[in-house]
């Protein structure tokens, strides 16, 4: 009696949670379907049919399209090169531990504290003097710098539990380093170049706290930015800002969809120090 | 950056030729002993990007910081410590550094009391074998995680939005009268750290998942034939086994929490006037509203040495702790 009392409990708590984390998805989504007009409770779904006018006003005047063409395109170089630049940099941290390779990973480690906002009178001075606001570099390369260290401690600390003995027995065979590296070592790293493509592109993809400074010109604006802007200019019509969110959200809902697993696997083992 | 190279135990002159003899000597060095000094080669990329986004921005910062400059016009003049005197005086500061904590301190202390909760239901879930609702409901639980705080804010704003939102719909259902949530500061806050929470807390949850599935189920059963009771197992061997779960849990929550930003923009814009401002959303607002970047940058400065006192405490008192343990 007892145990399936404490049964109904642990099931009536993750349903209770399940409900409270799809209040806000079921609230946009009736909000989205509706036009403006209609004073029905945000809590039922639209009774005369759906209202697709909203979609249409969040991809005229939101530019909603275009700005996931630009996430889209700043989230894909940001990725490869976060991979790229992380890969080979971890591995002589990871392979020669020298006390001065040390303190450059330890080093690049404590990038990792650092709030973006805090930097943002620096950062942004330089962008200008460059002439990289409102370009997708710039956008790229604030994102890259950001995100690197993190991939250069997953990398690191992945290659450290790759045995010696292959790359060893490369050299013996006259291999040079870079040949070591690329036809030896990054074949080894699928694994945790997965977990890398999922932390960074769900970051660089939500990105705000950067791009609303450094991408303002709606011709190379990202997804965030996009969002917050025109739901500040639709004061009076959440309607068409709720569709707007929607379809920010559709890409990544389709990714988790298809690739659940490696999202939250990916998340434990970034987050695994 | 030249180090000595340590490969040999009887050294050769530093920065000398390294040969690669077959002899083998021993080394206290880990790593691999064919790799020459020319692989460092590898991270230049790496830290030239820092040096030149990261690293040259902290120190101009800081720099920054000790003018009075607009942002953009070329005269800045030295102030010394002016702003930083100024800066322990405003009271704009003052409230802004409290909300910092409370968003920080408050979303942790949430994310860890509901994460681990729900990691432990689940657990129990996985331990009895029966594990079709509870893939979903960790699936469900953690799909806020993906999604951009903006749009999470957008969302939650809709709720909780004084003429048309759905909370309000339902306090007027009830015959009640509307309620400005998020026009006033108090429970505008508690708003934006429930938000944040909720949203992250997947993290948290799969993250203690993680370890408590790590922890072998013999310890519990021999705890119960010594007679313990469920909460004393709870306290005498899954909270010891969860420390590295703790630690890495915590301190992701309050470094993220500490720097809240993009939920306020969007929630609030930090008013009503500055009252629910963080130090992120304050250190914008001096640049770009107030045209003030020398304050602001001093502002900037506050608040990564907050987040980083925090963070090197917090992973100092854990590795304490960690070795305590072992």
């Amino acid at each position: 009696m007892k145990r399936a009392l404490s049964r109904t409990g642990l099931a009536a708590g993750l349903i209770v949670a399940c409900v409270v984390q799809l209040i806000p998805f079921y609230i946009t989504l009736t909000t989205a379907l509706k036009p403006r007009t209609d004073l029905s409770s945000q809590w039922l779904f639209p009774t005369g049919g759906v209202y697709w006018q909203n979609f249409q006003t969040a991809i005229e005047d939101g530019g909603i399209l275009r700005a996931i063409g630009n996430s889209a395109i700043v989230t894909l170089a940001s990725t490869i090169l976060i991979c790229l630049l992380g890969a080979l940099a971890a591995y002589p941290l990871a392979r020669r531990e020298t006390t001065g390779n040390r303190i450059v990973l330890a080093g690049i480690i404590g990038l990792i504290m650092i709030p973006p906002l805090s930097i943002l009178v620096p950062v942004y001075t330089l962008m200008v003097q460059l002439d990289w606001i409102n370009t997708y570099w710039g956008a790229t390369a604030l994102m890259v710098a950001a995100q690197l260290p993190l991939s250069v401690f997953l990398y690191a600390s992945f290659m450290r539990s790759l045995p010696l003995s292959i790359e060893e027995a490369a050299t013996v065979d006259g291999a040079g380093m870079l040949q070591i590296l690329f036809r030896v070592v990054f074949p080894m790293l699928k694994p945790v170049t997965a977990t890398v493509i999922i932390l960074t592109s769900v970051s660089v993809w939500n990105e705000y706290a950067l791009s609303v400074f450094f991408l303002r010109d709606p011709s190379v604006r990202t997804t965030a930015p996009a969002i917050a802007t025109f739901f500040a200019s639709q004061g009076s019509d959440p309607n068409a800002a709720a569709a707007a969110a929607l379809l920010t959200v559709i890409p990544v809902l389709a990714a988790y969809l298809v690739l659940q697993r490696y999202f939250i696997k990916g998340m434990v083992a970034g987050s695994e120090k | 950056m030249t180090v000595a190279d340590g490969r040999h135990t009887r050294r050769r002159t530093r920065g000398g030729p390294s040969t690669r003899s077959p002899r083998r000597t021993a080394r206290r060095e880990t790593g691999a002993p064919f790799l020459r000094r020319r692989v460092n080669l590898l991270y230049l990329p790496a830290v030239a990007l820092f040096a030149v986004f990261t690293l040259y921005p902290l120190v101009s910062g800081v720099l920054i910081s000790f003018t009075k400059w607009d942002g953009y016009s070329p005269d800045r003049t030295f102030v010394g410590l002016a702003n930083y005197a100024h800066l322990f005086t405003d009271p704009l500061v003052g409230t802004a550094l409290v909300n910092t904590f409370i968003y920080g301190f408050g979303s942790t202390i949430l994310q860890q009391v509901i994460g681990l909760a729900l990691a432990l239901a689940l657990d129990r879930a996985v331990r009895k074998r029966r594990t079709g609702g509870r893939n979903l409901a960790r699936a469900i639980v953690y799909l806020p995680v993906l999604v951009s705080p903006v749009v999470m804010g957008t969302m939650y704003y809709l709720l909780f939005s004084y003429s048309y939102g759905g909370l309000n719909d339902t306090v007027t259902g009830l015959g009640g009268e509307r309620v400005a949530w998020l026009s006033t500061s108090g429970s505008a806050i508690t708003i934006i750290v429930i938000v944040n929470s909720l949203q992250f807390v997947g993290i948290s949850m799969v993250i203690y998942l993680a370890g408590l599935q790590s922890i072998p189920i013999m310890y519990y059963e021999a705890a119960r034939i010594d007679g313990a009771t469920g909460w004393r197992q709870f306290t005498g061997i899954t909270v010891p086994l969860l420390q590295p779960a703790f630690a890495t849990s915590i301190v992701l929550n309050l470094i993220g929490g500490l720097k809240l930003f993009d939920v306020i923009r969007v929630m609030t814009g930090g008013g009503p006037g500055y009252s629910t401002d963080s130090m992120s959303t304050l250190i914008s607002k001096f640049y770009f509203d107030n045209q003030n970047a020398g304050y602001a940058s001093a502002v900037g400065v506050a608040l990564f040495v907050i987040i980083a006192v925090f963070t090197l405490a917090l992973n100092a008192y854990f590795n304490r702790r960690r070795l305590e343990i072992a």
